[in-house]
């Protein structure tokens, strides 16, 4: 799992590159919990993620709520078709806002 | 704060263990490991078999360590497994004697009987690898899926309209237009739910969702050579996980938040869930099953058995679930309470449920424990239980299952006199009680009409299609040189067997499909419908497709266009049903008038109004409804009146008056040429002749005074 954090305005950009799952998931949230303050921004793209196991989708899931609880906002970004299908049909897909690529998610923060 | 039991107490052969705790029985994720529990009353040790997902060996096998034993309870906790990522299972040793019925063999791999998920068919119809050491994998679920703010619907029962169905068989077909990938699958269901609403049915009843074994019994069809199935999987592997295979996301192992997105949605849309369960048998079937998991944990507990150790075949299907032992009944209550709580499920029906009345020996008990548990169960308090309240072994007590004012019964008998009238048998007063809600099953002992589950069809037997379709069974397909199903179908052809050209009587056919379904919307009790009926779905006469994953059981939705006039009438009936409460009363006729309408609740009628004939001969009969009356006076509605002329011959029917200012007014009469044969409730136009009607043979009429 790779993660590359970036700042566009007052906008983390996080990068996921590999697969989340329970292995990869406690690298998820040592990472990006951090970004979670009180009215922030957070992208997350998604774009190099092939595959998200019941537990990635519940870190995500996790991770928005906190974003919720500090009236902060978070997008997911380039979720591909089986991915995005997996949320659909398991009921995570309709907590989050999602775009399809990186400039509408930026967009949709601003 | 951290808690203080997180750090390990003992290791084996590097995985660090504590004493585990024996509740909650299964496999429970906690701070840092899995805990895992699990009983036996008669094995002497046990090890936990730890695999990797999908890995033919496992890589670990973990003694559970004798101070780790509480009781007859094998629990320990492991720490650092990537739990997302196992497959657990149990060896167990104990004495192997037939005779005693002890089968405990520590060469085979036990799978967990609390088990959330079950891997080894995470895919339909994918060939297993026969050679597997352990075929149905315990895995670990979550259970913290985010219901936000839904919970069951608790809609009262006599206000149900039950719609059953097969998971696969209602979204497989090509032909139902929803995503390939959701064929067949819990999420195929999710996008069919506008259908279910348009329909307007409030709560689909599942068959069986637990994890079952589609190659159980596989073999092939003797006549094409296609491989038969347990396709309805009346079998169950696993009480408490979802059938992985129904599950669009069950490669993934997620079949778990599929199903519960599922109910969450039907919820949303008003629509309940209630499952078929088995809990008569499971799928390890007689001496001759295989050994999966009950059978080598606990043989004795759990299942009855015969003196010289063989398995009593109260279900028909090679063993009989122990229930009324105290740790089965333990079981089955922890089960369903998991249902209920963890999945929103709004009720249960149980499959062949006289035997869960049984005791140990077989013998009916008059007060039975499992059914008195669940009846006063304050987790399932407000969820339906249903009973098949009949088995295999010859118990049948529809009108007499223990209920304690809280068991409803599928109405066989109900089934039964509705077709015999329907075909023109006569058995008019049968028919009058089976429209009351089968008063004489149930009022004489305080139990409503909504006890009375009323159907013509189900799974089990002809589709309304077929029923009007075929004098008797064609089940060559089954293999079994037609000897499977029953004989007593109580269905006529209409003058010719299968499908035929003959617009006559595929005209008298249709006619005949919207008679049951009228007599079934404005009978008193619960209304069920099969899956596929709304559009005259077939199974080509065959009474028992429980071996076929095809035609004979998918719904084919280009029927939706091809009998739309039959879909359209459902949609109706079922519409006017939800519209008029007083055909849904909670509690039984009285045959009097106590609100001073003037008028009774109910009325008897004939070809003469006031005047019904209930003679043997007599073919006809109709009833009215006193608005006043609806739901005991409690809300006002509409005057309803409904005439049945099941005769061959068109016939008068003189119409009881109203009182004054009120008009008859057609809401549906099934003898008139569609599309006039029934009427968008609230829209009917008003009767010409309103001192009679004529009716045509074979018809139902539905008039509402207003």
């Amino acid at each position: 799992m790779e993660i590359n954090i970036t700042t566009t305005e007052d906008i983390k950009v996080v990068e996921l590159i590999g697969d989340i799952d329970a292995n990869t998931a406690p690298t998820v949230t040592e990472q990006v919990k951090p970004l979670v303050e009180p009215g922030s921004k957070i992208l997350l793209d998604m774009t190099k993620v092939e595959y998200m196991s019941s537990a990635g989708l519940r870190t995500l899931l996790t991770i928005h709520r906190q974003a919720e609880a500090k009236q902060g906002n978070l997008v997911l970004v380039g979720l591909n078709e089986e991915v995005e299908d997996t949320m659909s049909v398991t009921g995570f897909l309709e907590h989050f806002k999602t775009t399809k690529d990186l400039e509408a998610g930026l967009a949709a923060l601003k | 704060m951290d808690r203080i039991d997180i750090h390990p107490t003992h290791s084996y052969e590097g995985f660090k263990l504590r004493s585990g705790k024996p509740f909650p029985f299964g496999a429970t994720i906690v701070p840092g490991g899995v805990n895992f529990s699990i009983f036996s009353s008669h094995a002497i040790s046990c090890t936990l078999v730890l695999f990797e997902k999908h890995e033919k060996k496992p890589f670990a096998e973990i003694p559970f360590p004798e101070e780790f034993r509480i009781g007859n309870v094998y629990c320990m906790t492991v720490f650092d497994l990537d739990y997302e990522n196992l497959e657990y299972g149990y060896r167990m040793d104990g004495p192997n004697n037939f005779q005693a019925g002890h089968w405990f063999d520590s060469s085979k791999i036990l799978m967990d009987p609390y088990a959330k998920i079950i891997g080894g068919r995470d895919v339909w119809g994918v060939t297993p690898d026969w050679n597997d050491i352990y075929h149905h994998r315990a895995r670990i679920a979550f259970d913290d899926f985010d219901w936000e703010d839904d919970r069951p619907l608790e809609i009262p029962p006599e206000d149900q309209v039950i719609y059953e169905m097969h998971v696969r068989s209602f979204t497989r077909h090509a032909s139902s237009g929803v995503k390939e990938r959701h064929q067949g699958t819990f999420a195929g269901i999710r996008e069919k739910i506008p259908y279910l609403k348009e329909l307007g049915v409030n709560a689909v009843e599942l068959m069986p969702i637990y994890e079952f074994d589609e190659f159980e019994n596989s073999r092939p069809n003797p006549q094409t050579g296609e491989t038969l199935y347990n396709y309805w999987g009346y079998s169950t592997v696993g009480f408490f996980a979802p059938k992985a295979g129904y599950a669009a996301t069950g490669k993934f192992g997620m079949q778990v938040d599929e199903l519960k997105s599922l109910v969450k949605e039907l919820h949303k849309n008003g629509i309940e869930v209630i499952l078929d369960v088995v809990f008569n048998h499971t799928a390890e079937g007689n001496e001759n099953g295989p050994t999966i998991s009950f059978r080598g944990i606990d043989n004795k507990t759990y299942y009855m058995l015969t003196p010289e150790g063989y398995y009593y075949n109260f279900s028909g299907t090679g063993n009989t679930l122990n229930c009324n032992n105290p740790i089965v009944r333990g079981i089955v209550l922890d089960c369903l309470r998991y249902w209920a709580s963890e999945y929103h499920i709004d009720g249960f029906r149980f499959d062949l449920a006289a035997i869960l009345g049984r005791d140990p020996w077989g013998a009916p008990l008059a007060n039975p424990p499992l059914l008195e548990s669940l009846a006063f169960d304050p987790i399932l308090a407000k969820c339906k239980l249903i009973a098949e309240a009949w088995d295999a072994g010859g118990l049948y007590q529809v009108g007499s299952f223990p209920a304690y004012g809280r068991w409803a019964e599928w109405n066989g008998k109900y089934r039964d006199g509705i077709r015999k009238f329907l075909k023109g048998d006569g058995t008019v007063g049968d028919a009058a009680q089976r429209l009351q809600g089968s008063p004489d099953l149930y009022a004489w002992s305080g139990r409503a009409p909504a006890t009375s589950i009323n159907f013509i069809t189900a799974h089990d037997g002809f589709t309304m299609m077929d029923l009007v379709s075929y004098d008797g069974k064609h089940n060559e397909a089954n293999g079994e040189n037609n000897n499977d199903g029953t004989n007593d179908n109580d269905s006529w052809n209409c003058g010719w067997e299968g499908p035929t050209d003959d617009q006559g009587i595929n005209a008298l056919r249709h006619r005949q499909i919207k008679n049951a379904l009228a007599m079934l919307m404005v009978s008193q009790g619960v209304p069920m419908i099969l899956m596929g009926d709304e559009v005259g779905r077939t199974q080509y006469g065959n009474n028992n497709t429980y071996c076929h994953d095809n035609d004979l059981n998918w719904l084919d939705w280009t029927l939706l266009e091809k009998n739309a006039d039959l879909f359209k009438f459902f949609k109706h009936c079922i519409a006017f049903r939800n519209l008029h409460p007083v055909l849904r009363n909670p509690w039984h006729f009285q045959n009097r008038d106590y609100v001073g309408s003037g008028y009774a609740d109910i009325t008897w009628h004939g070809t003469q109004a006031w005047n019904a004939d209930w003679s043997d001969s007599s073919r006809t009969i109709a009833f009215m409804l006193c608005g006043k009356h609806a739901k005991q006076g409690a809300v006002e509605d509409n005057y309803i009146y409904v005439a049945m002329n099941m005769h061959w011959e068109s016939l008068w029917f003189e119409i009881p008056g109203l009182p004054v200012g009120m008009n008859w007014h057609v809401f549906a009469n099934t003898g008139a040429t569609p599309p006039n044969e029934s009427w968008q409730p609230g829209t009917e136009p008003m009767l010409e002749n309103q001192s009679g009607l004529l009716m045509g043979d074979r018809s139902v009429a539905i008039l509402v005074g207003k």
